[in-house]
């Protein structure tokens, strides 16, 4: 018993000492103290023009989008296309809504990612990083918002989501693509903190021409990319069922209850050990 | 030890190749009907294998971007990990517990649960895009801790090593290793503590791995007790695994068990029908709770409602009840029944929360491919052909004489 609970304390001390070290470099990682980077869409200035999506497959160079047909039902991304733009007859007329990733605040492609490949940079883009990635497609299970898309027809496949252009242009000092060439001006590249005050001005400025209603301020725990839009977002064909809180937060009370399952459950299972031997020690003596 | 004896090992020691390899030849029939079916569903299965790692993942399963995981993670590795809880329970009762009467069965269900493991993470790697980076999370820097995934495969991983550990007693016995014997039985005991804990953890793990799927799952399978109800369905999901496999052991395996262990076989499936209606209980009077305090009734006049109901009453209730009455009047067929009534009750609720219940509101649902279902039947049936090698050789349904002093508890 003496040298089980050496061990026992040793576990413990390791299991402390790991714990402090962890936290030390996860408060070190927050001193960064940058603001996390977002795009305004707005609705009401959108005209369609899907200008955005040939933007955004040269930046990426992924296959120039096939000829859009307006009236076909709403298109989704793919592992073709890291963005579309749909057009919904609404109850104020015809109004496009752009969809690509939202950039979550706490992604939860990010807490689900086993190998980091999911990856929140400091700058506010969620990015995939190829060489880590399993290809287990967890990502995708966890999306609230069901962004990243699946090579399903490759032998070495890839994940193809938004990267709000990081590699390519945010990491050089360029703003995204889309964001860069939109014509009408319905992308605002900046800061998130900023673009908030600034769709609340548009809001509070012109309230006949939007809904009182920044999706993405709060939406699955906040978002990079934000939406105003003269049209409430169910309309919009947007989910508008989220939660408020961040999505990682539901798995945070299981792994919490881990590292005390772990110590408390070997203790508890030597200790019946030890109790229940003694009742068959005698039996054993019959037996020789 | 005399000197007779180390001769006498030294010279097994140099024959323990020669003995592996002839032990590799094939014992009884060739041609029996089991081999018959099974070898063409394994040859077509290869087949698919390897066109699923020439084309893509989606040359073979009818997976899509809205349903990522189909059979091969809600079947093979979420319902196929559950069945082999019973590796968990059982070690538990006759190590922990120290309840003899149910060790002639630890071996046979601690390799049950040890294939299973090994070919349902085996099937994982067949569904993963990129399986060479599968090492990324055990090695290297990519740890990525705050997945619910991680913790599961670090435990699958560890457990598979624990159940090893805990089998590998009867491989020394085989090989004739008599210093190996000593040293792997001495490691059972923690060996079995390690593997209980991470199977507590990795079981509801499995559930817990739906919890960021808050939206996507039907109502009436998603709790945030997700976790703790897969753990409570694994302990009576793998001892009604216990009892049906015991049923067929012991009738295909007929001469390999001892006359003794044919006889304790009456009170160990008593005794196991016992402890399932308890668990079941347990579980019912939580899907009850959940059920509830979730306000649910609403829910339960639809099409999805009705299903759950058969679920809860004719797979939950109904195997509950018929264990209870079997078990008091010592209706051996009837345990067996129930056993087999609660293990598709697992398998319904395992596919109701991962691909049924999934994204049930979606315009086109995902229906498994027939190659998924092959690919899936060729993982499960070589598993068997392991499983037959192993019992046909190894120390597992029987007890070498030789050994029995050795053999602690």
């Amino acid at each position: 018993m003496d040298l089980d609970r050496r061990k026992f304390l040793k576990v413990i001390g390791i299991t402390s000492l790991s714990l402090a070290i962890g936290k030390d470099i996860k408060a070190e990682d927050t001193k960064v103290n940058k603001e996390f980077n977002g795009v305004l869409y707005d609705a009401s200035r959108c005209k369609g023009c899907h200008g955005c999506e040939y933007d955004c497959s040269e930046a990426n160079s992924l296959p120039e989008p096939a000829i859009i047909d307006e009236d076909a039902p709403p298109r989704k991304t793919d592992e073709t296309r890291r963005t579309v733009v749909n057009k919904f007859e609404t109850s104020k007329g015809p109004v496009f809504t752009k969809i690509q990733c939202m950039h979550c605040n706490e992604p939860a492609c990010v807490a689900a990612c086993l190998t980091q490949a999911m990856y929140k940079t400091p700058e506010g883009a969620v990015i995939w990083r190829e060489d880590k990635c399993m290809g287990c497609r967890y990502c995708m299970i966890s999306c609230p918002f069901d962004s990243p898309k699946f090579e399903y027809h490759s032998p070495n496949p890839k994940i193809e989501k938004c990267s709000m252009c990081f590699e390519t242009r945010i990491s050089q000092g360029e703003i995204p693509a889309c964001a860069e060439n939109c014509p009408n001006d319905a992308l605002l590249f900046g800061n998130r903190r900023e673009l908030i005050s600034e769709a609340r001005r548009r809001i509070y400025e012109s309230p006949d021409q939007y809904i009182e209603h920044i999706y993405g301020e709060h939406e699955a725990g906040g978002t990079c990319w934000l939406y105003i839009s003269p049209v409430p977002f169910k309309e919009l064909g947007m989910n508008t069922k989220l939660q408020k809180e961040s999505y990682p937060a539901l798995t945070k009370g299981f792994l919490y209850s881990v590292p005390s399952i772990f110590v408390l459950v070997p203790a508890l299972l030597l200790g019946i050990q030890q109790a229940t031997k003694i009742n068959i020690l005698p039996k054993e003596n019959e037996d020789e | 030890m005399n000197k007779d004896l180390t001769d006498s090992i030294a010279a097994e020691r140099l024959s323990v190749w020669k003995f592996i390899l002839s032990e590799f030849k094939p014992k009884g029939k060739i041609l029996t009907p089991f081999n018959v079916i099974s070898v063409p569903i394994i040859l077509v299965g290869i087949i698919l294998i390897v066109i699923r790692f020439w084309k893509g993942i989606g040359a073979v399963t009818n997976l899509s971007q809205e349903i990522p995981w189909g059979l091969w993670i809600g079947f093979d590795v979420v319902t196929g990990v559950a069945f082999a809880g019973g590796a968990y329970v059982l070690t538990f009762m006759v190590y922990i517990l120290n309840m003899r009467k149910y060790h002639s069965i630890v071996r046979v269900t601690v390799l049950n649960g040890f294939l299973a493991y090994l070919f349902y993470a085996g099937a994982l790697l067949l569904d993963l895009g990129k399986p060479w980076n599968v090492i990324n999370p055990v090695i290297g820097n990519n740890f990525g801790v705050s997945s619910v995934l991680f913790l599961v495969a670090w435990h699958f991983l560890l457990y598979m090593i624990a159940q090893l550990i805990e089998f590998s007693p009867a491989i020394a016995e085989w090989l004739g290793a008599r210093r190996a014997h000593k040293i792997l039985s001495g490691m059972t005991l923690a060996a079995v503590i390690f593997g209980i804990t991470l199977s507590i953890l990795h079981q509801s793990g499995l559930g817990a791995l739906y919890l960021m799927a808050k939206e996507k799952i039907h109502p009436l399978w998603y709790s945030e007790f997700i976790p703790v109800l897969f753990f409570v369905s694994s302990i009576f999901a793998g001892l009604g695994m216990v009892i049906f496999e015991g049923s067929i052991s012991h009738k295909v395996f007929f001469k390999q068990i001892s006359d003794e262990h044919h006889k304790e076989q009456r009170g160990i499936i008593h005794g196991l029908a016992k402890i399932c209606t308890a668990t079941l209980f347990v579980y019912f009077f939580l899907q009850l709770i959940v059920f509830i305090h979730g306000k649910r009734w609403d829910l339960i006049n639809t099409p999805m409602g009705y299903w759950y109901l058969v679920e809860m009453l004719g797979f939950v209730l109904l195997p509950m009840l018929l264990f209870f009455y079997s078990y008091r009047t010592n209706n051996i067929l009837m345990i067996r029944l129930a056993s087999i009534l609660t293990m598709l009750g697992v398998i319904i609720n395992r596919l109701n929360v991962t691909i049924i219940g999934f994204r049930w509101d979606i315009a086109v649902h995902y229906v498994p491919s027939w190659m998924e279902i092959v690919v899936t039947l060729t993982v499960l049936l070589t598993e068997i052909w392991i499983f037959r090698w192993v019992i046909r050789r190894m120390p597992v349904l029987w007890e070498s004489t030789i050994w029995k002093k050795d053999n602690p508890v």
